[in-house]
Formats: structure tokens, C-alpha cells, sequence
């Protein structure tokens, strides 16, 4: 493998924040970094984008030091080929759509006439060449995005880094602003980093993800595996699966006093994962096939798509998802007693 | 009066008795110059050259006061709100003093520093020839040392107002900071410096006693409209009357004008 176009080990600190991440993009990839709100993500994006110094570590885009304290080696933000997408866009209100596009180039050195050319191409690229003479505050949102997209990707930057793209935008306008981010995305020739917190953004827009807490990466990996083996509590409420830490011998897994048989084989200490829609509930304690079955007290009941998710607390703390008619079958209502059972086909368990 | 009907709010008497006096207070004194103003021989008074002499004289050094203002205070609210010095502090607490200093006070001040034999004036004598006190420069001067602060802390809040994050998207666009400031923070405070330019014109206009301290009073070459007002009182209540309306409705038509184009959209 070739060396990635990006390289960083970013090390800052922000009051009593310290972040230490380490991030590998290549050319043409994208890569999300995830994770919740305080977690260091828009850090990591500042520090990037030369708006943070690092304390410590080193920054090297296309095999250039940007930024690199222990040879004291720094690249201001204006001379660095990193273009930024801002969570609120911040498209200079007293200049047209064009103007702002054409700033990145203008700044860079072209004469205004080829400037505002370049600004209209990409604005033409993303179908608002109608739009060129408006101001910021005659745009919608949707629009608007576009255009800090657009004017990102005027200066061609190296690394493109988008901070939290779609969230200012509502449903419906995200939808459709997703799938023309991702083909501009498909097209941009160099590295790109995308910050949010929105898994589904995560999964359709990048190719890989890092997923960092308390400033330090937790997880990464293509989005097959982190779905499918998430490695906190954080990843798994994400991708919507009940995950307990434990101590496995084979195919048993001990998790807090209760031992649950899995599918797959493991030794030592491990994770176990399964799909909340897999906990089935019973009145009494069911009979015949080798489930897992525990004893456990309803704690909630909560609305779940077209199902109702149950809070259960048990030897284990886990959600079940049952139907609407088997809740009312059941009479589910906080503090009542049940029985939850788990096929072992459907826990996924693997070294921790 | 009669007004569209429309939900009437209590107002506390305790608040709306001081408040209605306060506005009798400021507006009584105004009533007072129209009503004795001497109607019948306005026209005449009017065209005697001393009074267009000292009106354009307070014209043009209220505005070259507000332009040397804009270029020296719009950086030094700029430095105050987006750079981080030791002694900041004591700076911005020093660009107020001029406000609370007496007037008169600081064109003594002005005399020690500008004057003939001052710290810096014997210097611009000696190399320049340059002597600034009792000439219409030096009512300039006299006038944009009083008139100053309210420019910088108008435009110091208008920037601290102003987000930031605009000058870092600057920054990853590829502008320095000369290029930002420019380009970016400066349009983003336009109607701050607008008003605050305002605010400096107008106290520019009425200055009066670091200008007659400073400058002196030379008819035709620093004896503006206040020093011709307070003139004319020692000898023609009349003519001080009529020189003050002027000075009123020349001031309140520019502002009035100047509201409706700037300030307003602040």
C-alpha cells in the first residue's frame, strides 16, 4: 500500500480537553469521523484546518509537514490546501453566491475574471448557476450547503473537511442534499474528512469510520465491521444492537452472573452482540430448544418505528423490540415481571 | 391624538411620571430657542458672511476630524477586540479617558503635547515648521481627541458583536489577516462603523472647549458655529439665538438623513 495522502497524529488540548487521535486518509477515500457531542471531533477538525495548534504529534498532507510542534514546524490556515465545509456553512452574508465561491481562488492568487469563471462552473456542478447573484440570506438551506461545498472545492483543496454537513438541514432537504454530497464526494480527488454525528450520514457518505470518545478513537473500520462489532456502548446504540462485555469459554459467554450460549466460538475476554428485535418475551419461563433465557423487569416502553422497544433489567440490562399486538398480549407496563429469551444463532460474540 | 386601537399596557406611574419630565427636560430647551428666535430678521441675520464663514468652518472640521478618527480608531478597535495583549485592559481604559476628561482639560493636555514649546510640538516647529495650536488643524486635532472614543467603542462592539468564524472561513479560503480584515470583518461591522462614525461627527460639531482652548477662537479660521454661539452671547442674545438654530437644524437633518441610510440597519 502507498502512503496515505493523509497522515496525522493531532495531539491538542483544549482547556482540560486533551485529544490524541490518529488519522490515515488516502486519496480519493473518505473517511467519517464519528462520535457523540465533546468527543474532540470539531477539535480534530480545527486542528486540521490549522484553527488549533497541535501540542504534540504531527500533521503531513501529500508528504508536506503542516504542522509538526516538535521540529517547531506550523503552517498558518491560509497557506494550507485544506478546503472546510462549517456546520453552519458561514457564507460571507455581504457577498453574491459567486463572490463567495470565487474568494477561495481570488485569495489564491487568480485575477477576478478567472476567479469568478471557476466560481461559475461550480456553482453550474452544483446546479444552482441560477442562483449566482443572491446573497447568502436569499438562499435556502439546501442551497446554501451547496454553495459552502462549492466554495470548499473552489481552492481544490488536498484535504476537504466537512463539519457536520447535514445538520442544519431539515428531513427532506437532507435526503436529497446526502445523495449529491456523496457524488461530489465520488469525485473529489483528494482525501476527505467528514465529522458527524449522524451514523447514517457516516455510513452512506464515507468508506471508512473512526469513531472517537472522551478524544481518543475507540473503534475504526469499514462500515460492515464497526455495524456488526461494535466495541462500546456508544457504537452499538448507534448502530442499534445490545452489547455486554464478559468473559467467554467457547461458546459461553459470562455476562454479569448470567452465561449465554453464542454461535460463534471465543476465548477470554469478549463482547456479545444481539439485535434488540432477537429478545423475545414471556409471560412464564418458556420450555424446550437451547435459548438463553433470563428472568427480568420491565423498567420502560417506548415507541420504535412500527414496534415498541422495552427497557428490561435483569442480570443483564437489555432493550427488546416486540410488536404493538404481542405488548398487549403481553400487558407490558413498567416493573412487571417477564421472561427474556435469545436464540444463541442470533448473538454475534468476539474478542474484546 | 387619535391612534389605531390597540392593547394598552399598565404603565407604572413612578416610571411614567420621571420619564415624561426627562422628556420635557431634553425637548423644553428646544422649544425655548424656537420660540424667542427672531423671526422677522432671520433673512437679514442670516446673510451676514461671519455666520456661512463659521458654519462651513464647523462643517469641514467635524468631518476631517470623523475621517481621522475612522483611519486611526477603526485599527485601534480592531487590535482592542481581536488581539490578545498584555495590557489590554489598561489600553481600552485609557482610549475612554477623553470621555470623561473635561474638555478643556484635554486641549491644556494638547497644548503641553502640540503646543509651540509642547513635547512634540517644539519638534514639529523646529523640523517641519509645522505649528499646529490656533490653526483650523488644530482644530481638527482638538476635535477628534474628544470625539474619538466614541468611534472605537461603537466599532469595538460592533466587531466583538461580529462572529468570528467568519475570519477562520476566511483563513481556510486562503486569506491573510490584512486580506480578511478587508475583505471580511470590515463589511461584516460596516454599520458599526457607520454609527459610530456618526456618533464622532456629531460630537465633533458641538465641540467647544478643547477647540477654544487649543485652537482659540479666529474667526474664519478655528472659530466654529459653539464658539460663535457662545460669542454672540456676550454681545447679541439675537444672534446667538439664530446661530444655535442653525447649528440645531444642520445637525439634526444630517443625522436624521444619515439614520435612515446607515444607521438603521445596524
Amino acid at each position: 500500500m502507498t502512503a496515505p495522502l493523509l497522515d496525522a497524529h493531532l495531539v491538542a488540548d483544549r482547556g482540560a480537553f486533551h485529544l490524541d487521535v490518529r488519522l490515515r486518509i488516502a486519496a480519493g477515500e473518505t473517511v467519517a469521523l464519528l462520535g457523540p457531542n465533546g468527543a474532540g471531533k470539531t477539535t480534530a477538525l480545527r486542528a486540521l484546518a490549522g484553527l488549533h495548534p497541535l501540542s504534540a504529534g504531527h500533521l503531513t498532507l501529500g508528504g508536506v509537514d503542516l504542522d509538526r510542534p516538535g521540529r517547531r514546524v506550523w503552517t498558518p490556515p491560509e497557506r494550507r490546501p485544506v478546503g472546510v465545509v462549517f456546520q453552519d456553512y458561514l457564507l460571507f452574508p455581504h457577498l453574491s453566491a459567486r463572490d463567495n465561491v470565487a474568494f477561495g481562488p481570488r485569495r489564491r492568487g487568480a485575477d477576478r475574471r478567472t476567479a469568478r469563471a471557476r466560481a461559475d462552473g461550480w456553482l453550474d456542478r452544483v446546479g444552482l448557476a441560477g442562483q449566482a447573484r443572491h446573497k447568502p440570506r436569499q438562499l435556502s438551506g439546501g442551497q446554501a450547503q451547496r454553495v459552502a461545498l462549492a466554495r470548499a472545492l473552489a481552492v481544490e483543496p488536498t484535504l476537504l473537511l466537512l463539519d457536520e454537513p447535514l445538520a442544519a438541514l431539515d428531513a427532506r432537504t437532507r435526503l436529497d442534499t446526502r445523495a449529491e454530497l456523496q457524488r461530489h464526494l465520488g469525485a473529489h480527488p483528494g482525501a476527505t474528512l467528514l465529522v458527524t454525528h449522524d451514523p447514517l450520514d457516516a455510513l452512506v457518505l464515507a468508506d471508512r469510520l473512526v469513531i472517537v470518545e472522551h478524544g481518543r478513537v475507540v473503534q475504526e473500520g469499514d462500515a460492515a465491521t464497526v455495524t456488526a462489532r461494535p466495541r462500546t456502548d456508544y457504537v452499538a446504540r448507534l448502530v442499534g444492537l445490545n452489547l455486554h462485555r464478559g468473559h467467554a469459554d467457547g461458546h459461553a459467554v459470562t455476562v454479569g452472573g448470567l452465561t449465554l450460549t453464542t454461535a460463534d466460538t471465543v476465548h477470554g475476554d469478549a463482547f456479545v452482540a444481539f439485535p434488540p428485535a432477537a429478545v423475545a418475551l414471556h409471560r412464564g419461563r418458556p420450555d424446550g430448544s437451547p435459548r438463553n433465557v433470563w428472568p427480568a423487569t420491565v423498567t420502560g416502553v417506548q415507541r420504535h418505528g412500527d414496534n415498541l422497544r422495552v427497557q428490561l433489567a435483569g442480570p443483564v440490562d437489555v432493550a427488546a423490540d416486540v410488536t404493538p399486538a404481542a405488548a398487549a398480549q403481553l400487558g407490558l407496563r413498567p416493573g412487571q415481571p417477564v421472561w427474556a429469551a435469545v436464540k444463541a444463532a442470533e448473538t454475534r460474540a468476539y474478542p474484546a | 391624538m387619535t391612534r389605531p386601537a390597540r392593547r394598552r399596557q399598565r404603565v407604572p406611574l413612578a416610571l411614567l411620571l420621571p420619564a415624561g419630565l426627562g422628556l420635557l427636560f431634553l425637548v423644553l430647551p428646544l422649544a425655548g430657542l424656537l420660540v424667542r428666535a427672531p423671526w422677522t430678521t432671520l433673512p437679514r441675520r442670516l446673510a451676514q458672511p461671519g455666520v456661512l464663514t463659521a458654519l462651513r468652518l464647523s462643517l469641514e472640521t467635524a468631518t476631517a476630524a470623523t475621517l481621522l478618527c475612522v483611519a486611526l480608531g477603526v485599527p485601534l478597535a480592531w487590535l482592542l477586540a481581536r488581539v490578545e495583549f498584555p495590557g489590554r485592559r489598561l489600553v481600552r481604559a485609557l482610549v475612554t479617558v477623553p470621555l470623561v476628561l473635561p474638555p478643556v482639560v484635554g486641549g491644556v493636555a494638547l497644548l503641553l503635547v502640540f503646543g509651540r514649546r509642547g513635547l512634540l510640538g517644539s519638534w514639529l516647529d523646529t523640523t517641519f515648521g509645522v505649528s499646529l495650536p490656533f490653526t483650523t488643524a488644530g482644530v481638527v486635532l482638538a476635535e477628534a481627541f474628544v470625539a474619538m472614543p466614541f468611534l472605537v467603542i461603537a466599532v469595538e462592539g460592533a466587531l466583538r458583536g461580529a462572529d468570528p468564524r467568519y475570519e477562520e472561513a476566511a483563513a481556510t479560503l486562503g486569506a491573510g489577516r490584512w486580506t480578511t480584515f478587508t475583505r471580511v470583518t470590515l463589511p461584516l461591522v460596516a454599520p458599526g462603523v457607520a454609527a459610530g462614525a456618526v456618533l464622532c461627527w456629531a460630537r465633533a460639531l458641538g465641540e467647544f472647549g478643547a477647540t477654544i482652548t487649543f485652537a482659540g477662537n479666529y474667526p474664519g479660521r478655528t472659530q466654529t458655529m459653539p464658539l460663535a454661539v457662545y460669542l454672540a452671547l456676550e454681545t447679541d442674545v439675537q444672534a446667538a439665538i439664530v446661530l444655535s438654530l442653525i447649528l440645531l437644524t444642520v445637525s439634526v437633518a444630517i443625522l436624521a438623513g444619515l439614520r435612515d441610510r446607515w444607521v438603521g440597519t445596524a
